[in-house]
């Protein structure tokens, strides 16, 4: 990412296209991820994560989090549009069904104060 | 005579071993910490099997590595459905050692059982993507069921398209609401039950039967 600066100065947030993960890897995706988020940073993907890239982002968390340092992630979606039916025809065509706005924070530095089909509210704390 | 009986009892069994009883299917029970994937492991274990699969707690991250029981044989109107449970540790995406602090635990054990909590939820992970042939995803009816991470493993389960049967435990209790449940997660049946007291475990059955069997 952007050059980093004095995080005591505020935090940092990132803001991801979709068009920019579309050409990652899903191992490379959750690197990136995971870097921002250990730099402390908030990072904010335009199009979400697939469920396989999601299952791996928390596997990849859990063997990264240690003591005093690092305490795993907070992750926020849009809950998915819960038409059964729309996600099956998604899938026959080969589209994920969750391109959805994603937050993803350092663990002991995002709350989240709200959330709803249509909204997310978070709380960030420097560091 | 004698032999023949013998012979035809071998073959039968012979027969049986290799059409009838079809490799188990091995069920992964999921969930938040807390909800009562233990408690409930333990009643279907000891129902069918007599014995125990690991401890329950109300500390969270109590069951820290996958558990398993192997050839737990329920049998429904005749019928004979074998599975393997795999108890898991409950899925998050933080862990924070100092957590265990408030539950009388030195420092060192608080690190180390969080280390362990780390190791058995990615080793829960990987089980999902490669090992498992069902899911029972257990929720405590009487807490929010609308989580993030409940949201998202729902979603990583239904991308794999495993067969899930979700389970709205803690029904004794009076804040429990299993229409909550329904709501929030409306494609997928929802049963309700108590692990600890158990209630309606005859539904549950049935449900592991059809679903799993
Ligand atoms: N009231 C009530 N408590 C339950 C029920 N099932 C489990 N519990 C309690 O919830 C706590 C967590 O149970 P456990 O099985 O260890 O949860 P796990 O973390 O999902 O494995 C324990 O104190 C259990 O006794 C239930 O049906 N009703
Ligand atoms: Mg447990």
């Amino acid at each position: 990412m952007a050059e980093v600066k004095d995080p005591d100065d505020g935090v940092q947030i990132d803001l991801i296209s979709g068009e920019r993960m579309d050409g990652l890897a899903s191992m490379e995706k959750i690197r990136m991820i995971l870097d921002g988020v250990r730099d402390g940073n908030i990072v904010i993907l335009e199009e979400g994560l697939s469920p396989d890239e999601e299952s791996r982002l928390i596997e990849v968390t859990m063997t990264e989090i240690s003591p005093d340092e690092f305490n795993g992630i907070e992750i926020e979606t849009y809950p998915k549009s819960q038409t059964a039916d729309a996600s099956i025809l998604d899938r026959l065509m080969g589209k994920q069904s969750t391109q959805k706005l994603t937050v993803i924070g350092p663990a002991n530095q995002i709350e989240t104060l709200h959330k709803d089909e249509t909204l997310i509210s978070a709380l960030v704390s420097r560091k | 005579m004698g032999l023949l009986t013998n012979l035809k009892d071998s073959i039968s069994r012979a027969a049986s071993t290799l059409f009838s009883e079809e490799d188990p299917k091995r069920i992964g029970i999921y969930g938040p910490p807390n909800a009562g994937k233990t408690t409930l492991a333990n009643r279907i274990a000891r129902d069918w099997t007599g014995d125990a699969v690991g401890p329950e707690s109300h500390v969270p991250h109590e069951t820290r590595r996958a558990r398993r029981k192997e050839n737990v044989e329920i049998e429904r109107d005749g019928k004979k459905v074998t599975i393997d449970i795999v108890d898991t540790p409950g899925v998050t995406t933080k862990v924070d050692y100092t957590e265990f602090l408030e539950h009388d635990m030195e420092k060192d054990d608080a690190v180390r059982r969080s280390r362990e909590a780390t190791e058995g939820v990615a080793e829960a992970m990987h089980w999902l993507r490669e090992d498992v042939d069902g899911v029972i995803y257990v929720l405590d009816s009487a807490t929010d069921p609308f989580t993030q991470v409940n949201t998202m493993l729902i979603g990583i389960i239904e991308s794999q398209d495993l067969p899930v049967l979700i389970l709205a435990n803690k029904i004794d209790l009076e804040e429990s609401s299993v229409q909550r449940i329904r709501n929030a997660y409306p494609q997928h049946e929802t049963i309700p039950l108590s692990a600890l007291e158990g209630d309606n475990m005859d539904e549950v059955y049935d449900k592991i039967a059809e679903y799993f069997g």
